[in-house]
């Protein structure tokens, strides 16, 4: 980089956008017909409706159910990828790719009623994925995977009308009903978005982890390490960014290749490296142990070091300015969906049939551009920690129990006795408008000082483990007294990493083996538990905060709230709802706030379980055993 | 699991699973892979291995699939760092050890026969007795599932004098629990410091001396594993479930003496998955998080005197001893103690004196409840080393009692007095034989205390149909006489009045479901004239016992509609028999062996097995050992045949019921009776004899075969064929 040339990176463009514009904050501006735009005067004197009518109540909650359709449709159009790819896998289609986790889908054949009798692996696997793919057309009924939840929680949905049928179905139906003069009571409108985000949590992103798991190996737990330190001076850097395995694992897979790490060391390197950034790098993580280099805010700065060849993207949460940037250095962009391109970068159209001819083209790709890294211009911060990954609601009945008496129990039994005082997920974007990774390291060091196990995803998981919490040595310096016991019993970080956002759709399925590991009532919302997204920012995060409300969960969110604009609907989403749901959302931007409103849920559901007191020791008679069974 | 735990268990299960893979090795050299290995007479081969992998080990050669699953199961060291998760892991590595463990005794059983002394009690010149038999197996694994015994302490190591470890072996057995020995610490063992301090040992008196090293460990929970199998009715192969039963109804726990090294903790992380603690009396690391046990699953730095109690609290377990105010030690687990010789100080019966025990009811106005009474001398009237005359009359009194009632009291009794530490009990009515010893004496034991023990445990078990008891305990000749001549009137009565009750006379026969605890399907048909399998329950007792408890396991069942008498069919025996079964048995024919047998728990006390190339039906009793005309033994045929399985061909049944009129009625009766052991011939011969006479055969007896005349089909014909034994003239059995 020329000292002359100037960089604009996030910070500085957040900078230039002050001040943002107030209306769009508050969502009070309507532009859905060009009768408007229209907007609602948040004072005194001001328009207070639209030129249909619809006040802000209407506009507030028409702009949050489009949001959280948008948020469905970028989890489920993942899983609807994965759905295909299995398919075309099990058709032979995809040279390269294969079955990992056997396992895993005849368990899911079994549950999806697929007849598995003298049927070949890829028979069944064809099958799986066309009922999988058929969740996302699919017109009546219930979607399957909703009969996962507790009995109790099902019924709650079922009254409420709110259990979704099929993902697109319940993403058109939202948009349907957002448009002009439709859909304009706001309690009705959010009961569409409380069905669309179910259909993604106990639908698409659940379908996505799942398949991901068939295809690739259900997550089990594994060391790796994190930050900017992991790049490698002397090797052909590569980062894979954005959210989709199918593309990052076969980059895994061909940087394996010994003729391109033979090609690698000829053009002067020591070999390839494969960095990840977002929840590409968590899914690369979770299954190989792949060193992440950031999250959501990490992706400019890595261009910056100069170190970097190939920075290779599929879908959601890249940004635009990455081939801008990248402009200033020697690093190719190169995008690779269809669903995204970007000006200025190379396009590799990267599909299932070509994927690993195409993941070594794009490796010889930076093999080659390795020349043309700048010395001068490199710099990589030694910074780096090491975590371990790779929990999974299956690998956790292991971790706990062995391979004789795999279980939740210790987990449960943990709780009710008070070590554990509660668990809590964590999770969501980062958001230039704090300081990165803050607002996540002071929250969950808070509540894991406060003995609460906290489970998180996405780029929270990865803000905590550059902190260390993952570290299931270091870690445990952060936890409290109880839960470091556990920890220490099962020799697990108090953190517990649980994949990339779509894999949320794990920690609901956590959380119902919880529940039917018994002792702490009958439902997720009878739960010790609460949620929180401190640093979002896209509208995949309150498509996931909505599912975990409407699955019975407290969530909390930071940075600003969008409904701050109607104060009914607020009301509504604030206290109301949770005698629907049980769960409920709330707002607070401070750290240490955030984990006390946490803490409070968690304690009144200590207190309605009966397990907020010390209980007696119970000492078992002959009579009180056979009771047991 | 702390992470040092971790480490080392996973160290120790690395090294215990290469040394036991390296003696395989060597015995294939040495023995050849065809070479049988087996833990002394057991259905359940190698237990743990059976139980918890379904793998039915019987030669060398079965091993190899084993280590590759332990190798499997072990995982790597954990890392010093940043490490992964543990638990699993370890759980896992402690299985891998106990399944190592088991193959390396099995190859001790090939290498050095005499190791071990496979029988209930060591003799004085050996101490280990190793993996516990079939017999002794159903014997004492029963106590676990009734609660006799509430579970095990496995006692690892050494404690540092004599004196603590009988204090400690005392406080265990006082709780009713087992104490099964193993490991070195310091140059001594647990066991051996027992023995030395001339305590008596073996699985009467529940102090079980398993091995020298820690690697026995595994006969403790090859025990456990048997009994969830066979109480349990658990198959093999259904791990989850044998370890859930144990941590849900064994309360055992391992006892840590001295230090714990890597193949110590790698044993008890083997014990953990069957949710038995750790309780250490050094101070390792602890691992006081709950869920796989119970409570705590590592308790250390527990002093000696506190030990005991902290590890029944430990492990969750409630004790329930019953409170009989005597000046010694009271409980199940005394009920094996010998009074030896050199240790007597009084004793009554037993061929040297006169000794008998009758109970009796009165009117309720003629009993004071709580009176005991010695008529003649009490024990500190009497030198040391005298035989006297006793006789105890217990007389009861309750609203709800009968006559039919007395004599199961009465059988109590010898349970009762048994249950006295220092005091020693044989036989029933007048072929009693009491002996007390010089330290119960010592400890301030009278004869009125055999009286306090009987009114205790008689309220205690029989409060629904008693009232008042007040027992009479004589110790004058002339007294003793008059009591005996009055109870034998009444004895002569009682039996006069079974033996006299036919199945035709009675509508009602009586149901037994007491062993649906491990037999889920079985269900006993008991008639007059066919008593228990299991020999414990006529069809008095079971008729008594109904009314003692109304909705318990023996219920009347209406005969019904006869379908067939020579089999023994009846409508209203099979509706009860389906239901019963919860639908899995159809049919029952009373008397008959070839067709819809009645199903067996497993408690019988000989099968019968049909033997097609002599036209005849041997039977076997569970103490004969050996190998019988129909290619297996005992405790094979129980492996088969019990578990509430119906399979024509085979029966069990009581000793006791050969010599009833209906036995094998449908086959042709005693008549087809070609073999039994010589020790069964022996002990039923009285009773055989008078009914071969009824059938017309007086020599009956003589003409079946036992052990000395062969024990295949082939050995035995010339025999039969020679003695021209009835069965061979019978129409063709099958």
């Amino acid at each position: 980089m020329n000292s002359e040339e100037k960089l604009i990176l996030l910070d500085e463009r957040l900078k230039l956008q002050q001040p943002q514009c107030g209306f769009g904050i508050l969502e009070i501006c309507c532009r859905n017909c060009v009768m408007g735009p229209c907007r609602i005067s948040p004072f005194d004197g001001g328009p207070k409706l639209g030129v249909c009518g619809a006040n802000e109540d209407t506009i507030v909650a028409r702009n949050l159910l489009r949001k959280i359709a948008v948020g469905t449709s970028a989890h489920s159009d993942h899983g609807r990828a994965v759905a295909e790819a299995l398919i075309k896998v099990a058709r032979k289609e995809a040279p390269g790719y294969e079955i990992k986790d056997e396992f895993k889908l005849i368990k899911l054949a079994l549950e999806l009623g697929i007849d598995i009798k003298d049927k070949k692996t890829e028979e069944i696997a064809e099958k799986v994925g066309e009922v999988c793919l058929s969740q996302f057309g699919n017109q009546e009924g219930e979607l399957i995977f909703t009969k996962r939840a507790p009995l109790k929680r099902q019924k709650i949905w079922k009254e409420l009308g709110i259990t979704p049928r099929g993902v697109d179905r319940e993403v058109v139906e939202a948009l349907h009903r957002t448009h002009m003069g439709t859909d304009q009571d706001y309690i009705n409108l959010m009961k569409q978005a409380q069905r669309c985000a179910l259909s993604d949590g106990w639908g698409g992103s659940m379908i996505a982890t799942d398949l991901t798991d068939v295809l690739f190996g259900t997550p089990e737990p594994i060391l790796g390490q994190v930050n900017f330190g992991v790049l490698k001076e002397d090797y052909v850097n590569i980062i894979v960014h954005g959210h989709e395995p199918l593309l990052s694992e076969m980059i895994v897979i061909a940087s394996e290749d010994p003729e391109l790490i033979n090609l690698a060391k000829e053009k002067g390197a020591k070999g390839i490296n494969i960095g990840g950034i977002c929840c590409t790098a968590n899914e690369v993580l979770m299954r190989h142990g792949i060193s992440i280099i950031g999250n959501f805010l990490n992706q400019e700065m890595a261009i910056t070091t100069g170190a970097v060849e190939v920075m290779v993207v599929d879908i959601q949460c890249i940004m635009a300015s990455l081939p801008e940037i990248s402009s200033c250095f020697h690093t190719k962009i190169i995008t690779t969906s269809e669903k995204a391109k970007i000006p200025g970068a190379i396009h590799i159209h990267f599909t299932e049939e070509n994927a690993l001819e195409k993941a070594k083209e794009i490796i010889k790709m930076a093999i080659e551009n390795y020349k043309n890294r700048k010395k001068e211009n490199v710099l990589i911060p030694e910074n780096k920690m090491d975590l371990v990954a790779g929990f999974s609601y299956e690998s956790i009945y292991y971790i706990l129990g062995g391979r004789f008496r795999a279980t939740y129990r210790p987990l449960n039994d943990n709780i009710i006795n008070g070590k554990i005082r509660g668990i809590a997920g964590v999770v969501g974007c980062n958001n230039p408008k704090v300081v990165h990774d803050q607002i996540h390291i002071k929250l969950v060091s808070k509540l894991i000082e406060n003995d609460v196990l906290v489970l998180q995803t996405g780029c929270s998981a990865v803000a905590c483990a550059k902190a260390g919490f993952m570290d299931s040595v270091k870690g445990l310096n952060y936890a409290g007294k109880g839960l470091r016991e556990v920890c220490e019993a099962v020799g697990i970080p108090p953190v517990i990493h649980m994949g990339s956002c779509v894999d949320n759709s794990r920690i609901l399925l956590a959380a119902t083996c919880v529940v039917k590991e018994g002792g702490l009532g009958d439902d997720i919302s009878e739960l010790p538990a609460a949620g929180a997204a401190p640093e979002w920012m896209s509208e995949k995060a309150l498509s996931i905060g909505q599912y975990f409300v409407s699955s019975g969960v407290f969530v909390v969110f930071g940075i600003t709230w969008p409904t701050f604009g109607s104060k009914n609907l607020t009301k509504y989403l604030f206290e109301d709802i949770e005698k629907e749901v049980g769960g409920k959302w709330a707002f607070e931007n401070d750290p240490d706030k955030m984990a006390d409103l946490m803490l409070k849920h968690i304690d009144e559901k200590r207190k309605k379980l009966g397990i907020d007191k010390a209980r007696e020791r119970v000492l078992y008679d002959m009579a009180m055993r056979r009771e047991l069974e | 699991m702390s992470k040092i735990i971790a480490s080392a268990a996973i160290n120790g299960a690395n090294k215990i699973v290469n040394m036991a893979e390296r003696k395989w090795r060597e015995a294939i050299d040495k023995y050849g892979p065809n070479q049988d290995v087996a833990f002394p007479d057991t259905a359940y081969y190698l237990p743990i291995i059976y139980g918890i992998l379904g793998i039915p080990i019987s030669k060398l050669s079965h091993m190899e699939k084993v280590f590759k699953i332990c190798k499997d199961l072990l995982p790597e060291p954990v890392h010093k760092d940043c490490h992964l998760p543990y638990l699993g892991p370890v759980l896992d590595a402690g299985m891998a050890t106990l399944f190592a463990e088991e193959m390396m005794e099995a190859i001790r059983y090939i290498e050095n026969p005499d190791f071990y002394f496979p029988e209930e009690e060591p003799p004085e010149e050996k101490l280990w007795l190793g993996a516990a038999n079939d017999i002794i197996l159903r014997k004492r694994g029963i106590e676990f599932v009734d609660g006799t015994a509430p579970g095990f302490a496995a006692v690892v190591g050494s404690v540092p004098d004599n004196e603590t470890a009988v204090k400690i072996a005392t406080e265990l057995i006082e709780k009713n629990l087992y104490v099964f020995m193993c490991a070195e610490y310091n140059g001594k063992r647990f066991a051996e410091q027992l023995k030395d301090a001339g305590l008596q040992l073996g699985w009467p008196v529940r102090l079980v001396p398993f091995g020298p090293e820690i690697y026995q460990a595994v006969f403790a929970l090859g025990f456990a594993v048997r009994a969830a199998m066979s109480f349990g009715g658990i198959e093999p192969g259904d791990y989850r479930r044998i370890l859930i039963y144990n941590k849900d109804r064994i309360f055992a726990f391992v006892l840590a003496f001295g230090y714990v090294n890597e193949e110590w903790y790698a044993n008890a992380a083997g014990a953990i998955n069957f949710g038995f603690p750790t309780i250490a009396d050094t101070p390792i690391p602890q691992i006081l998080p709950t869920g796989i046990c119970t409570y705590e699953h590592v308790v250390s730095n527990i002093p000696h005197s506190e030990i005991v109690s902290k590890a029944v609290e430990v492990r969750g377990l409630k004790v329930t001893v019953s409170k009989v105010n005597i000046p010694v030690p009271y409980g199940p687990a005394f009920e094996g103690e010998r009074v030896r010789k050199e240790d007597l100080y009084v004793e009554s019966g037993g061929g040297k004196s006169l000794s008998c025990e009758w109970t009796t009811s009165l009117p309720l106005e003629e009993v004071e409840d709580g009176k005991i009474e010695v008529i003649g001398p009490e024990i500190d009237d009497i030198p040391e080393g005298s035989a006297i005359p006793m006789a105890t009359l217990v007389e009861v009194a309750g609203r709800e009692m009968q006559e039919d009632f007395e004599p199961i009291l009465e059988r109590q009794i010898h349970d009762y007095i048994n249950y006295i530490n220092g005091v020693m009990h044989i036989g029933q009515r007048d072929i009693v034989w009491i002996r007390i010893s010089k330290k119960a004496k010592e400890k301030g034991l009278k004869f009125k205390h055999l009286g306090v023990a009987i009114h205790a445990k008689y309220h205690e078990v029989f409060s629904n149909i008693l009232d008042k008891v007040q027992v009479k305990i004589y110790t004058d000749e002339e007294k003793v006489k008059e009591i005996l001549e009055k109870a034998r009137k009444v004895w002569k009565q009682r039996d006069e009045r079974l033996a006299g009750i036919t199945d035709e006379e009675v509508d009602t026969f009586y149901s037994c479901t007491l062993c649906q605890s491990f037999a889920p399907n079985h269900v006993c048909i008991v008639t007059p004239e066919r008593t228990g399998l299991c020999g414990a329950f006529s069809y008095l007792d079971c008729r008594a016992s109904n009314r003692i408890n109304p909705t318990g396991p023996n219920q009347p069942v209406k005969k019904g509609k006869i379908l067939d008498e020579k089999y023994g069919q009846w409508e209203g025996i099979n509706e009860f028999v389906k239901k019963a079964s919860r639908g899995a048995i159809e049919k029952v024919s009373v008397y008959s062996l070839m067709l819809d047998p009645m199903t067996t728990c497993g408690c019988c006390e000989c099968i019968a097995v049909v033997l097609p190339l002599c036209n005849g039906i041997m039977t076997v009793n569970r103490e004969y050992k050996g190998e019988t005309p129909c290619g297996m033994k005992f405790t094979t045929l129980a492996g088969n045949v019990g578990g509430g399985r119906q399979i024509p061909g085979f029966l069990g049944h009581s000793k006791f019921n050969i010599t009833q009129k209906k036995f094998l009625q449908a086959e042709g009766g005693i008549l087809r009776l070609v073999w039994m052991p010589k020790m069964l011939k022996e002990e039923i011969k009285e009773r055989f004899i008078k009914r071969a006479e009824e059938v017309g055969i007086p020599d009956l007896l003589d003409r079946i075969a036992d052990e000395t005349i062969g024990i295949t089909e082939e050995e035995i014909l010339p025999f039969l064929q020679e003695k021209k034994h009835p069965a061979l003239e019978l129409p063709p059995i099958m």
